[in-house]
């Protein structure tokens, strides 16, 4: 592996109104390496992507950067793609009514005479696509294809810039298994044509599979850099380089009081919206009080649509199947009865699906169980400021009051104020979809402890998590489901990655096309 | 600082009022604020208010009613039929066109919320749709008079029931409008103080004391002076006394009550809103009945004040009322906005209006102003808003 260093950023210092986002940090990446960037949410790792691609322009911060020996002073994003540093961020940035090829060249149009031209801009299309593995026709929809497929595309757009440098923001926080294995087999491939990667990720297995060197970021400094070659790396040596203290104990501890059956499901079949596909297959499943439960799948396994068509037929059509509660058959037709029964859902993505950004914590955590804090119609407020207050001080929400916007706080904490938002419904049965997304470890650790809580006080809880040590960590017994069906269900004794991660394969071939 | 920041996004809505009205008192040495003046000013505006509070609530959930001004003709229309040419008794008459308007808003609403058609398009129809039925029902002329009651209420004033009393050099002035008058700065005054005091014993974030007692007193000082000039004159108009009943109707509706919450959550995140068990269509549907309901009431004083229901009537009120609302610092993403606020707006547009025609500007001009103050209005709300997300980084 070439040795000399492709980037150089020495003594860079950001610092926003009351927060320094970095500080004096110094970073060297070799040409041609995988260079991975970890640290908790807020450590400075995008603060300090944003400084390299210019997206804080020269001048706003202080230090220097060095990029394939000239000096890089960008006054915005467009210099730094100019020298060949490209980002690629986190939420892509496609447009999803252009084909694929549009897309590779927007703002880069191939053109002769003045007009665009066509045929070189998709068979340029065509040959970028080839690189990168993606065997679509360049002139299908965006919207058309899956968001693992739309990374590729991303990737695509970034070799047609010339690009030397290229930078990945949490690539594969969206990706299946299948996908995110395909991603990192690219940069690897991307890396032996001299392509230089840094990417950044929470996903730590990946990292250390497919990394050079990582650097790990901690409140705004750099507190080591590691070479792969060299030292000896492992993920708890990781984690307690991000978070400054050994992580032995990644979870509570956890004793289970498991009492009587809260709910049951039976052979509930759900269809896709479109009534195209089945969704979900005749699944069976029970939930006791007091026990969490977890359920594994593959993205595209259909876990977010089972649980949101329990929530009052939320997502898809021609539901079937029975529900029990407490030993009782129920209708669950809407979202308002399913949380009357004592239902409830927190959502996977918090932003679109689970929270009002813009309106107070109060408001927000008032939001489902408003009809509890009213009287014929009209709000005790002082009765729902009380709640908010007490729910800021239990569940330990970091804002300054209850007055705060929720959009203005960082995702453990938006996080809490969505558990508080349930747990004040009073829940008998609460499922929650990817709870820990985007959360940092010690954040983590704190909605471990608050699902642990939740359980037991009697409540009987499934979480749906992609990241099978955290279920593994959390639940007393995990159902996995393959293309819209459960394939297994394993106690926590008996739990392994490699025993979840089998079942969740199955049945993958002949099922019915839920992929993505 | 961010707190002063703050108050000025708050409160600039009426910092800004109050310098217009200042402007156009100077300009026209005093004659805005003479008691004929403000009565006019308030009479003529009646129905845009009315529909702006209809307005607010529209856009708080994020849609959008450009059918306002039809609907206001038709009821008009509706209404003249049943009293003129059918000689219903009046109140009777002002019931079916109350319905009707409900009717017209249910019609809406239904193709909105349960069919999923954007708003835009809907009301769009409605427009043409609403105004046919104006043309129709009218047989393509207008129709008059309206009785009497109906005329009292559109343009008429209250009682002397306790007679005058002297004021010194400002002459006699009505017994019953000044004691309205006290009584509604007392409220203001007590309310707002015993809201004071609950948030401190929240822990709470306040404006400073003095701060707070000068927007009382100035407040307090605008209510009183309006209610003297209009007691000097020919006491309180009627739709004064309906407006002020609207205006802290839909304030508690909007601030107290489960539905008026569950606007704001629809417009703020309808998906959120959704998943947390809110009946979103049946929100949207119930705010556009509203709309048509105040619709109606809006018809019915303008066709009472002009003494006519004509084809034409209500033509353009629905851009005087969305206008206000904006003015009045409602968000264009739906979510945000305030009754007082879309009301303030919409007298910001009447003082304009009214001021620049008591200076002899021309109608070409008085657009203009119009229209600058909307774009700066809702500039400075989107660039204030850009300052305060910056610097929370």
């Amino acid at each position: 592996m070439p040795t000399d260093a492709i980037l150089q950023m020495r003594g860079i210092t950001k610092t926003f109104p009351g927060v320094r986002a970095l500080h004096d940090v110094n970073l060297t990446v070799r040409r041609g390496e995988i260079h991975a960037i970890c640290g908790e949410n807020g450590a400075g790792k995008s603060t300090l992507m944003k400084v390299l691609s210019g997206v804080y322009p020269h001048g706003s911060y202080a230090g220097e950067t060095t990029f394939d020996g000239q000096p890089a002073r960008f006054a915005g994003i467009r210099d730094s793609e100019h020298r060949g540093i490209v980002i690629i961020h986190q939420e892509l940035a496609l447009c999803p009514q252009l084909t694929i090829a549009e897309n590779i060249f927007l703002g880069n149009e191939q053109t002769r005479r003045g007009l665009i031209d066509w045929n070189h801009t998709n068979h340029q299309a065509a040959e970028l696509l080839r690189r990168v593995g993606l065997t679509e026709n360049p002139t299908t929809l965006v919207t058309e294809i899956g968001v693992g497929k739309q990374q590729l595309v991303e990737i695509a757009k970034a070799l047609s810039k010339q690009v030397k440098l290229l930078i990945l923001d949490e690539p594969t926080a969206a990706l299946n298994d299948e996908d995110s294995a395909h991603l990192l087999d690219l940069l690897r491939g991307l890396r032996d044509t001299g392509i230089t990667c840094v990417i950044i990720s929470h996903k730590l297995n990946e990292i250390l599979a497919v990394a050079d060197t990582i650097s790990i970021l901690r409140d705004g400094e750099l507190i080591e850099t590691l070479d792969l070659a060299t030292d000896e790396v492992t993920e708890d040596r990781l984690i307690s380089g991000m978070v400054g203290r050994s992580m032995e104990h990644r979870f509570p501890p956890r004793t289970p009081k498991i009492g009587a059956e809260a709910l049951r499901i039976e052979e509930w079949t759900v269809r896709s919206p479109d009534g195209d596909r089945v969704v979900v297959a005749d699944a069976n499943l029970t939930l006791h009080r007091g026990e969490v439960v977890g359920l594994a799948g593959l993205m595209g396994a259909g876990r977010t649509e089972l649980a949101m068509s329990v929530f009052g037929r939320a997502y898809g059509r021609d539901i079937s199947g029975r529900v029990y509660k407490d030993g009782r058959q129920i209708q669950l037709r809407s979202v308002r009865e399913a949380i009357d029964h004592g239902i409830a859902y927190a959502t996977e993505d918090r932003k679109r699906y689970g929270l009002n950004l813009i309106e107070d914590i109060q408001r927000n955590v008032s939001a489902a169980g408003l009809t509890r804090l009213a009287r014929r119609g009209w709000v005790n407020e002082g009765a729902e400021h009380r709640t908010a207050q007490e729910f800021r001080r239990s569940m330990n929400i970091k804002a300054p009051s209850v007055a705060s916007i929720v959009g203005k706080l960082s995702g453990g904490n938006q996080q809490k104020v969505v558990l508080s938002k349930w747990i004040f419904t009073e829940p008998d049965v609460l499922i929650l979809d990817e709870p820990t997304r985007g959360i940092d470890v010690g954040a983590k650790y704190e909605i471990y402890s608050i699902i642990n809580q939740i359980a037991d006080n009697g409540t009987a809880v499934l979480v749906i998590s992609s990241e099978l040590p955290e279920l593994i960590g959390l639940c007393d017994r995990i159902y996995t489901l393959s293309a819209g069906r459960i394939t297994g269900e394993v106690r926590r004794a008996d739990a392994t990655q490699e025993r979840l991660m089998q079942h969740m394969v199955q049945g993958q071939e002949q099922g019915s096309g839920a992929d993505r | 600082m961010s707190v002063a920041r703050i108050n000025v996004r708050e409160s600039g809505i009426y910092i800004a009022f109050g310098l217009i009205v200042v402007l156009f008192a100077v300009l026209t040495d005093g004659a805005l604020l003479q008691p004929q003046n403000l009565s006019n000013i308030i009479v003529q505006n009646s129905y845009v208010l009315i529909l702006a509070i209809g307005m607010i609530l529209v856009i708080i959930a994020g849609h959008i009613d450009l059918s306002v001004g039809s609907v206001v003709g038709a009821t008009g229309a509706i209404a003249a039929v049943l009293m003129v040419e059918h000689d219903l008794p009046w109140p009777l008459a002002l019931l079916i066109t109350l319905i009707a308007g409900a009717a017209i808003g249910a019609w809406q609403g239904f193709w909105i919320a349960y069919f999923g058609i954007p708003a835009f398009i809907v009301t769009l129809a409605g427009m043409l749709l609403f105004r046919a039925l104006t043309l129709s029902v009218l047989g393509n002329q207008g129709i008059g008079p309206f009785p009497d009651p109906v005329r009292t209420l559109a343009n008429g004033f209250t009682e002397g029931y306790l007679g005058n009393i002297g004021l010194g050099p400002l002459g006699g002035a009505d017994l019953v409008s000044l004691l309205v008058g006290l009584v509604a700065v007392g409220g203001i005054a007590v309310s707002q103080w015993r809201a004071r005091v609950a948030r401190l014993g929240y822990d709470q974030a306040v404006e400073p004391l003095p701060v707070f007692l000068f927007k009382i007193v100035g407040a307090s000082a605008a209510v009183l002076f309006v209610i003297v000039q209009l007691a000097r004159f020919k006491n309180l108009p009627w739709v004064l006394v309906l407006l002020a009943a609207l205006v802290l109707g839909y304030s508690l509706l909007t601030k107290r009550s489960v539905f008026g919450r569950q606007i704001y959550a629809v417009g703020g995140n309808l998906q959120a809103a959704v998943l947390s068990g809110v009946k979103v269509k049946s929100v949207v549907f119930w705010i556009f009945v509203n709309m048509g309901v105040l619709s109606a009431l809006a018809g019915i004083i303008f066709a009472g004040r002009l003494n006519l229901a004509g084809p034409t009537a209500g033509n353009t009120f629905e851009l005087d009322a969305i206008a206000a609302a904006f003015i009045g610092g409602a968000a264009v993403q739906g979510g945000v906005g305030k009754v007082v606020g879309a009301v303030t707006g919409g007298l910001i547009m009447g003082v304009i209006n009214n001021g620049m025609s008591l200076i002899g500007a021309p109608s070409e001009n008085v657009m203009l102003v119009k229209g600058a103050v909307l774009l700066a209005a809702v500039a400075f709300d989107v660039w204030s808003k850009r300052r305060a997300g910056v610097a929370s980084r």
